[in-house]
């Protein structure tokens, strides 16, 4: 293969912490880790929180530091969504590999190499019930030779007995503060000038997601070169301008439907993604003082149905333009029941 | 050679609409290498007029040297195996396709197909330009399978290969596409921007354009440019030299429609509805999409509506094109809107009038 060009690498990849000592924010796991690292002492684990928190950069990290890149391959399997993971694999792939034995635990080139592997299994959410119900049993069977690593963003769908057979870790979304160091960080390293607008904006752009945050500015710094303003991050982001999203309520306000219709029609034609509009809405009706609480919870719902109804793949035009019909009907206290129903 | 494609621009040079975003572009692929690209935007507003002058701006001209293909795959399923017929436009270094035409089997395209040509990388003599890019268009009909196998087959073979996705809306693109993509929005041009545009067309063509006559074709067009240029030449073809008042024919099927609107608002009748199936059947049958038809419907109704039914109407067609959307005959869906707009319309009227 020919050599990759130093910029085709994403600085999500080239930035992420090798050590488990690295990983911020998360002080209970690396505690727990580092200690693991010292007696080789590991129970079956499972981490779980919202993406971009460092949950797989952990797993990866721990398992290259406790066998070093020689051992890695034959001792750490993982899988993630991409793979096929029904039922048959639980059954095949993971089974046979959790049944091989390793030798017993030597240092080597200063690695601890405890004598059991490692099977990392991401985006376990995503995983069918059955294939989750097939596991339980190889998790017991094989507890001498094999350590899991479950990675899952709901640990509401995991089943309750696999949760219970690990040692759960809550990943807690990243506060400003050090989002902000580790971009810094990044901005230095490649050359990037950032002011402090900019990146307050991109730590509320991206919510406590540092891979979201990583990911924009490396899209903006290749757009725009090495200077980079709020305006481009937010362009870059995909996110919707305050300025359009309060037309969208002013024109609710104002009762009038026709220009509701036609700030409805000016956002689809200028190609914003409904979904995001919807998402931008409900943040600034929740935060708003001058909407009463019945008139907020009355358009919540209409957005969570809308919402719905995108996910089917319903059209953008209408659902939002029906969000709008509910919000100025909500806001401007007409009745929210249908006269002519029957 | 119709005007739309005559006056395509070739380069990111010749763009005339979207300026700022083809400068960019071009800063892009200066270094010899891009991220992956999600093009979004309502249709009409250039996006594969972008992508076929970025593909021309990385490759040179061999870019515009395609040819079609039609190829059946064979492709192993576990305990069957399934026959895909897909059709490819491609060129040295550029493959392009729409996954989305196999239907329900688009997980095999997206599994077998796109990582077996994602695999295979370009042999260059110079060494240079070592990727090739695979352009799929409407990524947003993908299934949610698909989708989720393409985001490893983005990141894993990321070192010979470039995807180009383009789609309508990006909220039916998993946030997983989105995030790995560098994403790029065209908007609509504005009805200032379409002037221009036929300004230009029409300087070239030499042709004598009364004042505001482009401003009435631009207004007409709902800000999607192939549609303003298409009723230029029709205009054009119609009467030369143009008149200052001359008519913008509308498509036909519009005017279906907002006879079948007009047909809704006279008489509300379970006669009259079944007329009005018919008239709905007419134009399934012409392959006009039945999200567009719904759509045209109300944008028609809303004009000739009281305030306060508006609200109710439009609810209604949100409510029935999801419905429409989860079930199979668009038929159904189309009727019971009607049929709900008419016992809607004729409460109201005896409301009001006894």
């Amino acid at each position: 293969m020919a050599p990759l060009l130093q910029s085709s690498q994403p600085w999500v990849e080239k930035y992420r912490p090798k050590q488990v000592k690295d990983v911020a924010h998360q002080d209970e796991v690396v505690r727990v880790l580092t200690n693991t690292l010292e007696t080789t002492n590991c129970p079956h684990m499972l981490f779980y929180g919202p993406p971009g928190t460092g949950k797989t950069t952990t797993a990866l990290a721990i398992a290259h530091q406790l066998y070093g890149p020689e051992l890695y391959k034959s001792r750490v399997l993982e899988l993630n969504a991409s793979d096929d993971r029904g039922i048959n694999v639980v059954r095949t792939k993971i089974k046979d590999f959790a049944a091989v034995a390793v030798g017993s635990g030597q240092c080597q080139g200063g690695y601890p190499c405890p004598p059991y592997k490692i099977i990392i299994l991401d985006e376990a959410d995503s995983m069918t019930e059955d294939a989750q119900n097939a596991l339980r049993r190889t998790m017991e069977t094989y507890s001498k030779v094999t350590r899991f690593f479950f990675i899952c963003n709901y640990i509401s769908r995991i089943i309750e007995p696999l949760a219970s057979r690990c040692a759960k870790f809550r990943f807690k979304p990243l506060p400003e503060e050090i989002m902000s160091n580790r971009i810094l960080h990044i901005c230095n390293e490649e050359g990037l000038t950032l002011d402090t607008e900019s990146l307050s904006t991109l730590s509320s752009i991206s919510q406590g997601d540092l891979r979201r945050a990583i990911t924009y500015l490396q899209g903006a710094a290749r757009l725009f070169g090495s200077s980079i303003s709020s305006k481009d991050l937010i362009s870059v982001s995909g996110a919707i301008p305050v300025e359009v999203t309060e037309a969208i309520i002013a024109a609710c306000k104002s009762g009038d439907f026709d220009l509701a219709n036609k700030e409805v029609n000016n956002v689809i034609a200028e190609g914003y993604p409904v979904s995001q509009m919807l998402a931008q809405l409900f943040e600034m009706v929740v935060a708003v003082d001058d909407i009463s609480d019945e008139q907020k919870a009355r358009i919540c719902k209409s957005l969570s149905t809308a919402d719905k109804c995108l996910v089917d793949g319903a059209d953008e035009y209408l659902q939002l333009l029906d969000v709008v019909s509910n919000t100025m009907r909500a806001l401007c206290n007409m009745p929210q029941d249908f006269s002519y129903d029957v | 050679m119709l005007w739309v494609d005559k006056y395509r621009p070739k380069t990111l040079d010749q763009v005339i609409v979207h300026q700022e975003i083809a400068e960019n572009l071009k800063k892009l692929v200066t270094e010899q290498d891009c991220p992956h690209l999600l093009f979004y935007g309502p249709s009409g507003s250039g996006k594969k007029t972008l992508i076929m002058a970025l593909l021309r701006q990385i490759f040179g001209i061999s870019a515009e040297k395609v040819k079609v293909e039609n190829r059946t795959w064979k492709i192993d399923a576990g305990s069957r195996t399934i026959d895909l017929e897909l059709t490819t436009l491609s060129s040295t270094n550029h493959v392009e396709l729409s996954p989305s035409d196999a239907g329900f089997q688009d997980r095999y395209i997206v599994q077998e197909i796109i990582k077996e040509m994602a695999k295979n990388r370009p042999i260059d003599t110079k060494g240079r330009k070592g990727y090739k890019v695979l352009v799929l268009n409407e990524v947003d009909k993908l299934s949610r399978e698909a989708q989720h196998s393409l985001r490893r087959t983005m990141e894993k073979y990321s070192a010979s290969c470039r995807l180009i996705l383009c789609c309508n809306s990006s909220s039916k693109v998993t946030e997983a596409i989105r995030s790995r993509c560098l994403n790029v929005r065209i908007n609509a041009p504005k009805e200032d921007q379409i002037v221009k545009v036929l300004e230009f067309i029409g300087k070239k063509e030499g042709l004598q354009l009364p004042p505001g006559f482009a401003a009435r074709v631009a207004d007409k067009s709902n800000r999607s440019l192939r549609r303003a240029i298409l009723s230029f030449e029709t205009c054009r073809v119609q009467q030369y030299p143009f008149s200052s008042n001359q008519a913008i024919p509308p498509m036909d099927w519009e005017e279906y429609v907002s006879e079948i609107c007009s047909d809704m608002m006279r008489e509300q009748s379970p006669k009259r509805l079944f007329q009005v199936r018919g008239k709905l059947y007419e134009l399934l049958i012409n392959c006009i999409p039945p999200e567009i038809i719904l759509k045209k419907l109300l944008s028609e109704l809303l004009k000739k509506l009281d305030e306060e039914l508006k609200h109710e109407v439009c609810h209604w067609a949100a409510y029935y094109e999801h419905r429409m959307r989860m079930g199979q005959k668009a038929i159904f869906h189309l009727e019971a809107f009607v049929a709900k707009f008419m016992s809607v319309y004729k409460a109201f009227l005896i409301e009001t009038f006894g």
